[in-house]
């Protein structure tokens, strides 16, 4: 894992006292809060529906458990005892109060994490692959990249104040576990044919009211030039992307209106200039990065073999574990989707197991996702009955990872200001009516997604079936769509037709799922069956 | 009737204007009729209260109920969570805030 260096000390640290010193101000009435919003967002504090929120980076998704107890313990310390994990990989706290959150910033600081630029219009924290070094099927280890960039990002002068807010995320395998093309930048690590590693680059990605698939832009860019190109990128985008209308605002706007080619065009300009400039770091960096992420010492000669003689044990390794690259071990998967529970969110008693069974069983390692659940990444066999039995007995062993039950959600009007519906009943619901195992297993994997307004934070544009909650005259309605998908076949879905209530909504789920079981051929998923089929049937069904 | 809402600047804590001061009741919401905008200027100058805004309530044997859902929700807390509302024992929630 990563180190913080002296530098990345005192920079966050320089922050956290300016912050403090500008909270000092605002509460004695020396700052207005015009003056004082801009100020608090740069340090990932919002003022949402009932409270302040703050929300924390975890960059690329990856913790330690010290970290991950910290995030435990100011649960308990300045919130109300829990914490939201959410689709950027961040963790989020609802409940802060103003005076508390220097504070908040500087336990923080103690275990290298900070909160700066999880808002405003700048690049945010970059989201990976949540089994990054650890999968077999990686090309590299896409965090020391990650990691290259989250360095560069980082107070970035010229980007601190962007025409929107700038996501960026890094892969490095065929199977894209990260939704990458649905960034507005998306970089995706290969090798070449003489086994060089380059940065393959996609723009324009993104969801929201306008949602787009990403664009490849650039086939091969030399490792040595990754971050002087995302700067052409940026920096295009900078100059012509719209400050005038805020919806059109992203650069997936600016690559849509000036066609991929006249954009490409603007980057390869900058980027030959940009190479005159001494702006990439050296490689000696990345190289210094890269030997902070060499593999733990796995023991050799361990057994692959498993006794799953415990059904329910059985059945979560099943469902909720991954193959290791290295022999004997295993990436084990924790949902934050109980039956009926509230996605994503998890106590501060559960995140300091999470971080005391990562310590004890993971190498000291723990991955967030973007679905909102946390991975072990380094699991040895002969631990993980032990683990499951750990994590069983805190309500953390839920088999539903990427079934029906794995939903992803926003907060929703509940707690999001900007919310126009509540998401998380609706996730409840669905979550109960199929609850159970069986249920699960027959409807195989089904990435349902639900956003409580139309910015899409809950990914429905992605979701093999998505929900969106809109404000209907004053009443929560629901639209339902089907055939979305954020991995290598990334799609955008496709609204069935009129909205619904809530209840509604779920029983029209249960139409859709009821489709694909009926016209279900092989092994075909949710999804396969829907593009075989078309939308046709499913609206039949559903409004027929 | 025309009620305003804000956010009180240290805790965060959705409140609600009583006439002489701020509460986090909503039922102590008072009418302010067309004197919004200048309850809003002056608290918020006074750093009493920040995002101050005027909704349109009504008021019933209950208690003062927001208009839109939204503010019902601001009024309440979390649906999803009824230990973390402001009254969590308020057993006919369900019937005013959805």
């Amino acid at each position: 894992m990563y180190k913080y260096d002296e530098y990345d000390q005192q920079m966050v640290d320089t922050r956290v006292a300016e912050f403090r010193d500008q909270v000092r101000r605002r509460l004695a009435g020396e700052l207005t809060e015009d003056q004082f919003k801009p100020l608090r967002l740069q340090n990932g504090l919002y003022l949402q529906l009932h409270a302040y929120m703050l929300r924390v980076a975890v960059p690329y998704g990856t913790m330690n458990s010290a970290q991950m107890k910290m995030l435990g313990d100011i649960a308990d310390k300045y919130d109300r005892g829990y914490g939201h994990f959410t689709t950027r990989t961040n963790i989020q706290y609802n409940w802060i109060k103003l005076e508390d959150t220097p504070d908040a910033l500087a336990d923080l600081a103690k275990v290298e994490m900070h909160a700066i630029q999880t808002s405003g219009n700048c690049i945010r924290n970059i989201s990976s692959d949540q089994y990054a070094g650890a999968s077999a099927d990686e090309v590299v280890d896409p965090r020391p990249y990650a990691e290259l960039l989250r360095q560069w990002s980082s107070f970035h002068p010229e980007f601190l104040v962007l025409p929107r807010k700038f996501k960026i995320a890094v892969i490095a395998s065929e199977i894209d576990r990260a939704a990458m093309r649905l960034h507005d930048i998306g970089i995706n690590l290969v090798k070449n044919d003489a086994g060089e590693v380059g940065a393959e680059f996609y723009v324009g990605g993104g969801m929201g009211r306008t949602p787009f698939v990403a664009k490849k832009i650039k086939d091969f860019v030399p490792i040595d030039q990754m971050v002087t190109y995302a700067e052409a990128c940026v920096r295009v985008y900078n100059r012509y992307g719209r400050r005038d209308n805020k919806y059109k605002a992203r650069i997936k706007i600016l690559v849509h209106e000036l066609g991929l080619e006249a954009y490409s065009k603007e980057v390869d300009a900058e980027f030959a200039h940009l190479l005159t400039q001494p702006i990439e770091p050296p490689l000696a960096e990345l190289e210094r990065i890269q030997a902070m992420f060499v593999d733990p010492a796995f023991e050799t000669g361990l057994s692959d073999d498993l006794d799953l003689s415990d059904p329910d044990f059985r059945l979560w390794v099943e469902r909720n574990t991954f193959a290791h690259k290295a022999p004997g071990y295993v990436i084990a998967n924790v949902s934050l989707k109980p039956i009926g529970g509230i996605p994503g969110d998890a106590t501060s008693d559960q995140i300091r197991l999470m971080a005391e069974l990562a310590k004890d069983y993971s190498f000291d390692e723990l991955r967030v996702t973007h679905a909102q659940n946390i991975v072990f990444p380094h699991v040895k066999k002969n631990d993980l009955y032990t683990l499951w039995q750990k994590l069983e007995k805190a309500d953390l062993s839920t088999p539903n990872l990427d079934t029906v039950g794995d939903i992803i959600a926003c907060p929703g009007l509940d707690y999001c200001s900007l919310a126009n519906a509540r998401s998380i009943p609706v996730a409840q619901k669905i979550s109960e009516r199929f609850g159970t195992a069986e249920r699960q297993a027959e409807i195989g994997e089904l990435k349902l997604k639900i956003s409580g307004c139309i910015n899409a934070c809950g990914h429905h544009h992605a979701g093999h079936i998505g929900i969106l909650g809109v404000d209907k005259k004053g009443k929560e309605n629901y639209q339902l769509l089907l055939g979305g998908s954020e991995g290598a076949d990334t799609s955008l879905a496709k609204i069935t037709g009129p909205g619904f209530d809530e209840d509604g909504v779920v029983d029209a789920t249960e139409k859709a799922i009821d489709v694909y079981l009926a016209n279900k051929q092989g092994d075909e998923r949710f999804l396969d069956t829907y593009r075989r089929i078309g939308m046709a049937p499913f609206k039949e069904a559903i409004y027929g | 009737m025309k009620i305003v809402t804000a956010n009180d600047l240290k805790s965060g804590a959705v409140i609600w204007w009583t006439g002489v001061g701020w509460s986090i009741d909503v039922d102590e919401a008072a009418d302010v009729g067309e004197d919004g905008a200048r309850v809003i200027a002056r608290e918020e100058g006074a750093q009493n209260a920040v995002s101050a805004y005027v909704i349109d309530a009504e008021k019933d044997g209950q208690g003062v109920r927001p208009a839109h859902i939204k503010e019902r929700i601001r009024a309440f807390g979390p649906t999803v969570r009824l230990d973390l509302t402001v009254k969590p024992a308020d057993a006919n929630a369900v019937n005013w805030v959805i």
